[in-house]
């Protein structure tokens, strides 16, 4: 063999992958370090107050003196854009619904009203936008909330996928009730509610792209009546997230990052469906990533914990909730992974976009 | 390079002219191209890389490396014992 | 074996009760330090996801090599692979790991950002079905990786002449791993000093290329899996070769590999393509390092078919994260250190997967 003159052959280079600055791509949608990194980019320095800047997904708002309010208002909005609109366990209508209430019942609010705006795409049969409908009431009467103010749009043939629903919920916060996603504190338990990645693998065996049949249903659900029973038998609970797109991982960081304190995991312990846990094999992901619609994050002080887990477990949404892991003080703003094998891993936010990989 | 998952074949079938297999990987069911593995049946686990068997696992290999790890594990075990009646 | 066994028998090879031992084993083993490569991203991903390396004792210095095909595309197909994604005829298809890959000013999210059809695909076979179901439009599969990836990409290829499509092709950069262990071994930079072969690499081309390369340059190979317990059995079967000095071409892996590999897949590979020279991304070129496909099937070769011109390539900012780790370079000699990547908020995860997996970035993080 000849001599070559090349760099150190010891090391890989990688390209760095690029930021993405000038156009918006779907990475940016993802919920990950792009969404964020757009979010303080683009949309803080425009609209910075305080309950925006404390950075949870809802708002806690005071009213003027004169309304006599006690407590506060919880407010919260999302958008909705699955496709497929129909898949095993929900479609976008039920998500729509137990999504803003999700968002509500977190921030420790009861949830009382929502409001819903339709992007509808020529050419959807009206029976599916009524079958939609139905299901947007079916989940609202399990939340016991009420849909009372909404929108109609229709754009062109192939401007929306079928339709997409925006909503906004409002709720009401007793007073002396404080959670947000800055106040864990080392010393304090992390529990989940459920099985971590179903929502993402049923929508994406749905959707039938990547040509595999996965036995799953997502778990989309409206969570605020269990979160009335964590709060009653946890009076103390510091966090309480439900983890959507971008996974337990993503969110987990976040809530790392508000408080500034390490997050510490066992990846043991973490529930994940035996199914969920083959898709994403596969295909190349990590159920920590994946998107849920139904779970909940709860952190805890740990005189409080057991209790939190059996309120949770009396649930039909929370049998299978674990202990997953506790609170330390650093290093602060990280979440670390205790492995299988008993390494530890740092567990960082998604980047961007998931894609399988064959790496 | 190499994300591999091993399935077991479920069904064997000829689609557009190739040998393909149905591949349960434990609840999540793909087709797989079984080209390479003309000798393989139903019933036998493969390892799947982008949608292609490469090789039929061998579950006696399989059992066999387990077991010689397990004795390595138990000669382990007895070396920390005497280590420690050596220290004590 | 039913299904709940293959559950149970995938979690025997994770089990921490049983890869501890074996590590204790490699550290009663070893009585100096050695630096071992292991030579597949897929090997990388799995020793940072488990971080297998902090359970490793000191004196065993893990070596990431240039195993990430991803990566080692160079940066010229990577700017042809954007010029043909971007022509409103073309469907392009590729594996997800390349979607994230940048060329000199544009990657692939950039062109389905600017109405490119980019589609991720989970194997070239379904990109065959689309240049079928899309006759008025041309599909180009994006044909990296190494050997393991050779059969389904050359088969993509076959079927879609058996079929007799003529809107279907493939962007070739295959690489192979035999004369990149010679020209990693060969260099007068080298430390390796052991081996572990790509597994799933040798499920399909055996392990009869490596006692050649394992006696020129006295150096172990063992044939190692993906588990951590494959891993560690791997290296440990290296450090007792290392410590007895012998150099032996040896396989921890024969639930899958055998001496000959598979030659039914090698015979797809050799119907579709043969050898040339490849350029290695970050590296240069490696003479006899890669595939292309043969002359007769120029037909479905889309860098023949796509005459995208003049390129004027300007290598992006690369990450050489893994040369500061071996001390080859210095933090202050990355282009990006302290700027757009730091210890707080580090790149990571350019290539090996979304949610920071690359090796380098783990370590840096990790020191910091």
């Amino acid at each position: 063999m000849t001599d070559f003159n090349y760099p150190n052959m010891e090391s890989p280079v990688c390209p760095l992958p690029l930021k993405h600055n000038e156009s918006i791509v779907m990475g940016h949608g993802s919920g990950g370090r792009m969404t964020r990194e757009l979010i303080e980019r683009v949309f803080h320095p425009s609209f910075t107050n305080p309950p925006l800047d404390a950075g949870n997904d809802f708002a806690h708002l005071s009213l003027p003196d004169q309304a006599g309010l006690q407590g506060r208002l919880a407010v919260s909005t999302d958008a909705h854009i699955v496709s497929p609109l129909f898949f095993p366990g929900g479609d976008i209508g039920r998500l729509a619904v137990c999504g803003t209430v999700n968002d509500v019942a977190v921030s420790g609010g009861i949830p009382l009203y929502l409001t819903a705006s339709f992007i509808l795409e020529e050419g959807l049969p009206v029976e599916q936008l009524e079958q939609v409908v139905r299901s947007m009431q079916a989940a609202a009467e399990e939340a016991g909330v009420q849909i009372v103010a909404g929108d109609t749009k229709v754009v062109e043939k192939g401007k929306a996928d079928g339709m997409f629903i925006s909503t906004s919920g409002v709720g009401w916060v007793p007073a002396g009730r404080d959670l947000g996603g800055e106040l864990a504190r080392p010393g304090d338990v992390v529990l989940v509610s459920g099985t971590m990645g179903d929502h993402g693998i049923a929508v994406l065996s749905a959707r039938g792209e990547l040509g595999f049949d996965a036995n799953v249903q997502s778990d989309a659900a409206p969570l605020n009546h269990m979160i009335q029973a964590i709060l009653e038998a946890a009076p103390h609970t510091h966090v309480l997230r439900d983890p959507t797109r971008g996974g337990l991982a993503t969110t987990l960081n976040e809530i790392a990052g508000q408080s500034q304190v390490c997050i510490t995991i066992e990846e043991a312990a973490v529930p994940v469906n035996p199914v969920v846990r083959a898709a994403c094999e596969m295909l190349g992901f990590d159920p920590l990533y994946v998107a849920n619609e139904g779970k909940l994050i709860v952190i805890v002080p740990a005189e409080e914990a057991g209790a939190a887990l059996t309120a949770m477990r009396k649930s039909p949404y929370g049998q299978n909730a674990a202990r997953i892991g506790s609170v330390l003080p650093d290093p602060q703003g990280r979440v670390l992974l205790r492995t299988l094998i008993g390494g530890t891993r740092i567990l960082d936010v998604m980047s961007g976009e998931m894609l399988p990989r064959i790496c | 390079m190499c994300l591999g998952v091993p399935g077991k074949i479920i069904d064997i079938y000829v689609k557009d002219g190739l040998r393909i297999g149905k591949i349960d990987f434990g609840g999540v069911t793909r087709e797989a191209c079984l080209e390479a593995l003309p000798e393989a049946r139903i019933g036998e686990y493969t390892m799947i890389h982008a949608g292609f068997a490469l090789n039929v696992l061998s579950e006696e290999e399989a059992m066999e490396t387990l077991s010689t790890l397990h004795e390595l594990e138990e000669f382990e075990q007895e070396a920390s014992l005497e280590e420690d009646g050596a220290a004590g | 074996m039913n299904d709940a066994a293959l559950t149970q028998f995938t979690q025997e090879f994770r089990s921490a009760e049983r890869v501890k031992p074996v590590i204790e084993e490699i550290r009663r083993t070893v009585t100096r330090p050695w630096t071992i490569m292991e030579i597949c991203g897929g090997q990388t991903h799995s020793i940072m996801q488990y971080g297998l390396d902090q359970l490793l004792p000191p004196e065993i210095e893990l070596v990431h090599g240039p195993g990430c095909p991803v990566c080692v595309t160079p940066l010229e197909l990577i700017d042809k692979a954007l010029a043909i994604a971007s022509r409103p005829d073309v469907i392009f298809c590729s594996y997800g790991d390349m979607l994230r890959v940048p060329g000199s000013r544009q990657d692939l999210f950039s062109i389905r950002a600017q109405g490119g059809q980019v589609k991720v695909v989970y194997s070239p076979l379904d990109a065959v079905r689309l240049a079928k179901e899309n006759p008025d439009k041309q599909v180009v599969f994006f044909a990296i990786g190494f050997e393991t990836t050779a059969p389904p990409n050359a088969l993509s290829v076959l079927q879609a002449k058996a079929m007799g499509l003529t809107n279907y092709s493939i962007l070739v950069s295959h690489v192979r791993v035999p004369p990149a262990m010679h020209a990693i071994l060969g260099s007068p930079h080298n430390r390796v000093q052991g081996f572990l072969a790509a597994g799933h690499v040798c499920t399909v081309m055996g392990y009869e290329e490596y006692p050649p390369i394992a006696s020129q340059y006295r150096v172990p190979i063992v044939v190692t899996g993906f588990e951590p317990l494959d891993l560690v059995q791997g290296i440990l079967m290296c450090v007792r070769q290392l410590e007895a000095g012998t150099y032996d071409v040896e396989n921890a892996y024969p639930r899958l590999v055998t001496r000959e590999g598979n030659p039914a897949a090698r015979q797809i590979i050799e119907r579709a393509f043969i050898t040339c020279d490849r350029n290695w991304r970050g590296i240069g070129m490696i003479p006899d390092s890669g595939w292309k496909l043969r002359p007769e099937l120029s037909g479905f070769d889309a860098e023949i078919k796509f005459q995208v011109g003049d390129i004027q390539t300007r290598e992006s900012e690369v990450c050489i994260a893994g040369q500061i780790m071996q001390g080859l370079k210095k933090p202050v000699d990355c282009p990006a250190f302290g700027t757009a990547c730091s210890p707080q908020n580090p790149l990571g995860a350019p290539m090996v997967s979304s949610e920071g997996a690359c090796s380098a970035y783990f370590r840096f993080a990790r020191q910091s």
